[in-house]
């Protein structure tokens, strides 16, 4: 916690301007990564977390903007006051990223060494043949297997797994400071999840580089991360460290996430749920965005927007709650008869 | 019910079930296969098949969930579609209610479908964009002339209802709704035609975690008030356990293991199940974190290893030469669990045909899983 | 790195996804979506204005056309007549008024064409779907039928079978240019039917029970109608020259019938002497093409775009 910040994200706005209206994506997001530390972004489709992360380096496109006001500060400069060449000299040397989708993100007609080295022929300026080697080196870190046959091959040819270790990588060639990883492990099969999750946390020991660790996975979140933002409706709606997170959630939308997720283990005869679906980025509900799916919601969520009150030491929440909280425990005594029905999507039958 | 437990090349079971539900079995699969033919050059010359499903055995019981659970490529939706005669299956037995399903004619295979439905992963393809709401849930009541006009309107209306949808949705097109309500459309045109079985192929693997749990909550309802058996396909185990009363773990288009959710999840014998459950991240900062990690990848399926499809991976640590040349058959190791292992006690390959296979360990008992606390079983 | 492929991701992940978009009332049809976007699209409406008007000329040719399109009043003294107020394209060498003969004519020029696209259309159509539907052996030896035939020049081939007849009815020709113009519809249906038919809510409604000709006719065909519309737009500009070529070469509409290219053929007869008549024909025909290539690539943007919320 007292680690010094390496990257510290204020009031990042990000929207979008389309057709149905400003879709406000990113609406007012702040946190901070320190030095060496694992941060969890969870939350689910919609809720922002992927264009936070694009956001961080510059990667929205139009219809996006991050609007003025926003700050982005890593290693004692504003990301977002960077000219051109000054954000390219940031990413994939500083700050690297990894996507889901590790098809998609290599180029099928060049060999997966040629890609692993052109970064570091961008950045680091070396000859090709070091930078060759260089590959073959990173290759063998992220423990594939003949790495210079490897090396010589095209994307296609490798499993969803391997290239997904061909991307972190790619990631890690310049020693970031920060690797933002978006979903790393949602394509892959449970077997190689684990084995890319266990990679990413030996080398992170190794190397001591920050991650950012996007995912809808509390359990992959759970593993990995020490601290957790959770997003809702484009805004953080609690943070807290993993173990709070997990046995004290405060924000009621964090807690309908973790009763509604089936686990390993612990059959339940019927899985809670968070009625409805996220609200359309361009219409979030007046007040509290997540007040229409909430059980507790007052008429002052409605009124109100609420703002990050402090729960504990390093845990904040969106939630008024915070300020009135008997409110909870007469709901929880209220809710005993299986209340939390068969949910229905805009409140039909 | 023995030939639930018969594996290729194995002689006849012992008489037990693998926790069949009592009576007769709605739907009976029996060496069950699918070869996807390979071909190369100008004329299409077979050049090798993938062995999408290769012999699988199976019972599901009325009113049952049974899951079938594996990661991909291991060919559980082919599976799926191959119950339903979607894909031809290459040989094997399919009976459903008593009817030799791959006996029958297309008239009559068409009209047995109504019996048996089948709900898709993906909410966007699976519904025609260019049909209303209305059009879609209301096909196989015109297909199997159950109601027309304002009488299949109705029905149309009831249906949109019991899933959680508006009845004024009807009039919509499918673009217009979220992955969750998309789902439930879904639900609804199988739901239309009143059938007894459901294929539920990852029915909630695209879903976000608290829709998903609406949908599987609407799943179990219908169940209860329908009286439906489910064949429960998924990749997701924790959902799996969540719904399934059996289990059943694919590999390389074989079944490896299959018994009740319970024992399948609190003492997973075969060494692939084990490490599968192990790998699943457990939503709790404060669990251990031992597990067992996989090396390598999948074979793929047009070359399966040699023996167990499963030894070039297998962490057993009684793994030795036999592995790699007796098919293990899928047999009893506790009363209704079945497994596919040699090396886990007890065994149908006696030790001296192991040995002549080059077996130089002695099979021995590998449950590295109960160390590894995943809560109290109920 | 791929920044554009992951703005498709984020935008069709944080697209409006939830109610909001069910407090419209009545619901958006596809295809009244597309027509939205088409009358929006300002190059296609001037395509399709333009048209109209053909189309409206075309019918009312009797009623419109200053003169008899046969009328010679005057072969020698009134042969050639440069374009004037009376006879704003001049006059041909029979003395027949130009503007007449091309107001005429565009009935067989824009006839012909539009309806030898339908038959090439619906003949291709049909052969692609069913080599697409049924696939195996049987679609191999239907595409290796339509490789041959496209083997053979299109040209070539009206000219032999025009030569055989030693002249065409209408009708020949119409069923003539439609005979030999379904080949490359049939090879695009073709494909879409071989995706469509794979796709996931063809398959459900085979596990629903439904026959193959209501899959085809409810499912399949029409995810093919939109580009089958588009190509066969942009074949009517096509088979308006074609037309215009075979008459040109004395094949096509025989005289004293007129066709823009019966018209530009008269004019070739003495083209430096009376220019404007070649030129006006070509003129009809141009503008013609241009309008109709205008209105394809509007259908095309339109449809297209409407096909995106569905994946």
């Amino acid at each position: 916690m007292t680690q010094p910040a390496l990257l510290t994200v204020s009031d990042l706005r990000t929207y979008f301007y389309t057709g149905a209206g400003v879709a406000r994506a990113v609406d007012g997001v702040s946190f901070t990564i320190g030095t060496g530390e694992t941060l969890g972004i969870v939350g689910e489709s919609g809720c922002g977390k992927s264009v936070t992360a694009l956001s961080i380096l510059r990667l929205v496109q139009q219809p996006g903007r991050i609007e003025p006001g926003s700050r982005i500060m890593f290693e004692n400069q504003d990301l977002l006051q960077l000219d051109g060449a000054g954000i390219r000299r940031v990413r994939g040397n500083r700050i690297a990223m990894i996507f889901q989708e590790p098809m998609t993100a290599l180029n099928p007609v060049f060999t997966v060494g040629d890609q692993i080295a052109e970064v570091a022929r961008v950045h680091a300026s070396a000859s090709r043949r070091a930078a060759w080697d260089r590959a073959v080196e990173m290759l063998t870190m992220v423990g594939i297997p003949a790495p210079a046959e490897r090396a010589n091959q095209y994307p296609h040819q490798l499993s969803g797994g391997m290239r997904q270790r061909v991307l972190i990588a790619m990631a890690l060639i310049m020693n970031p400071a920060l690797v933002i990883a978006d979903e790393p492990t949602t394509a892959l099969d449970v077997t190689i999840q684990a084995q890319i999750l266990e990679l990413l946390a030996d080398l992170q020991q190794r190397l001591g580089t920050s991650i950012a660790m996007i995912t809808h996975d509390l359990g992959v979140i759970a593993e990995v991360a020490s601290r957790v933002l959770v997003m809702y409706g484009g805004e953080v709606v609690e943070e807290a460290r993993v173990e709070t997170l997990f046995t004290e959630p405060h924000h009621p939308y964090t807690e309908g996430l973790l009763h509604a997720m089936p686990r390993v283990g612990r059959r339940q005869e019927r899985l809670a749920v968070i009625p409805g679906s996220v609200p359309p980025p361009t219409a979030w509900p007046t007040g509290c965005r997540f007040r229409d799916r909430c059980a507790y919601a007052w008429d002052r969520c409605a009124r109100e927007h609420p703002p990050l009150y402090q729960i504990g030491v390093g845990h904040v929440s969106r939630c008024h709650l915070a300020d009135e909280p008997e409110r909870r425990t007469a709901r929880a005594t209220a809710q005993v008869s299986p209340a939390a029905q068969a949910a229905v999507p805009g409140g039909g039958a | 019910m023995t030939d639930a437990l018969r594996a290729p090349n194995a002689a006849p079971a012992p008489s037990a079930a693998a926790g069949v539900a009592t009576g007769e079995p709605l739907l009976s699969i029996s060496q069950l296969t699918k070869y996807f033919p390979i071909r190369r050059g100008l004329f299409g010359r077979e050049a090798g098949a993938v062995r999408a499903v290769d012999g699988v055995s199976l019972q599901v019981g009325r009113g049952e969930t049974l899951g079938i659970v594996g990661e991909s490529g291991c060919g559980k939706t082919t599976l799926g579609r191959c119950i339903l005669r979607l894909i031809e299956p290459t040989s094997g037995q399919i009976h459903f209610d008593g009817i030799d399903v791959r006996a029958l004619d297309p008239a009559s295979m068409r009209r047995l479908r109504r019996r048996m439905q089948i709900i898709f992963q993906d909410p966007f393809s699976s519904l025609n964009p260019r049909m209303t709401v209305g059009a879609i849930v209301r096909e196989g009541l015109t297909i199997h002339k159950l109601a027309a006009g304002a009488e299949a309107d109705n029905r149309v209306r009831q249906l949109l209802e019991e899933v959680g949808l508006r009845p004024e949705y009807a009039s919509r097109y499918p673009h217009e709704f979220s992955g969750g309500q998309r789902q439930r459309i879904g639900i609804a045109r199988a739901l239309a035609v009143e059938p007894e079985l459901i294929v539920c192929d990852e029915p909630v693997s695209a879903l976000d975690v608290s829709v998903q749990a609406q949908v599987i909550n609407l799943l179990q309802d219908l169940q209860r008030d329908r009286g439906l058996t489910y064949l429960f396909i998924a990749h997701d185990l924790s959902v799996v356990e969540h719904i399934a009363t059996r289990v059943s773990v694919m590999y390389l288009g074989k079944i490896v293991e299959l018994a009740s959710a319970a024992d399948v999840y609190r003492e997973p014998v075969m060494p692939y199940t084990q490490a599968l459950l192990s790998a699943v991240p457990v939503p709790d900062p404060a669990a251990s974190r031992e597990r067992i990690v996989l090396t390598g990848d999948v074979p793929s399926p047009a070359n399966p290893p040699s023996g167990c499809v499963f030894h070039p991976r297998c962490p057993h640590p009684a793994k030795d030469a036999a592995c790699t040349v007796i098919v293990p058959p899928l047999e009893e190791k506790a009363p209704g669990h079945v497994a596919a292992c040699i090396k886990q006690p007890p065994t149908t390959v006696p030790w001296h045909a192991q040995q002549q296979a080059g077996a130089t360990r002695q099979p021995e008992r590998h449950l590295p899983l109960a160390a590894i606390t995943h809560g109290v079983s109920p | 790195m791929t920044s554009g492929v992951r703005q498709d991701v984020l935008l069709a992940s944080s697209a409006p996804d939830g109610g909001g978009a069910f407090d419209r009332t009545g619901a958006t049809s596809p295809w009244r979506s597309a027509l939205g976007t088409l009358a929006r699209d300002r190059s296609a409406m001037t395509g399709l204005a333009i048209l109209a008007a053909l189309a409206l000329i075309a019918l009312a040719a009797p009623y419109v056309a200053p003169y008899d399109p046969r009328a010679q009043p005057d072969i020698v003294a009134l042969k050639y007549l440069p374009p004037t107020l009376a006879h704003p394209f001049g006059t041909d060498h029979l003395s027949r008024d130009v503007l007449s003969r091309i107001i005429v004519g565009s009935r067989v020029s824009l006839s012909v064409a539009f309806l030898s696209v339908v038959v090439a259309a619906t003949v291709g159509t049909g052969y692609g779907a069913i080599a697409g539907y049924v696939g195996g052996k049987l679609d191999g030896l239907m595409m290796r039928v339509v490789d041959a035939l496209l083997s053979i020049p299109r040209v070539l081939l009206l000219i032999a079978v025009a030569t055989l007849w030693n002249g065409l009815e209408l009708a020949g020709l119409v069923l003539l240019l439609g005979l030999t113009g379904w080949f490359g519809v049939s090879r695009l249906v073709r494909t879409l039917v071989l995706s469509a038919r794979e796709d996931e809510f063809v398959t459900a409604a085979r596990a629903l029970g439904a026959t193959h000709t209501r899959i085809l006719t409810h499912h399949i065909l029409p995810q093919v109608v939109s580009p089958v519309l588009v190509a066969a737009t942009l074949a009517i500009g096509n088979v308006i020259v074609i037309e215009a070529g075979l008459t040109f070469l004395g094949m096509g509409v025989q005289p004293p019938n007129a066709s823009w290219g019966s018209v530009f053929y008269d004019g070739m007869r003495d083209v430096g002497a009376a220019w404007w008549i070649s030129i006006s024909a070509g003129a009809a025909l141009v503008i013609t093409v241009l309008a109709v290539n205008l209105v394809a690539d509007g259908l095309r943007e339109a449809l297209n775009a409407r096909q995106l919320p569905a994946r």
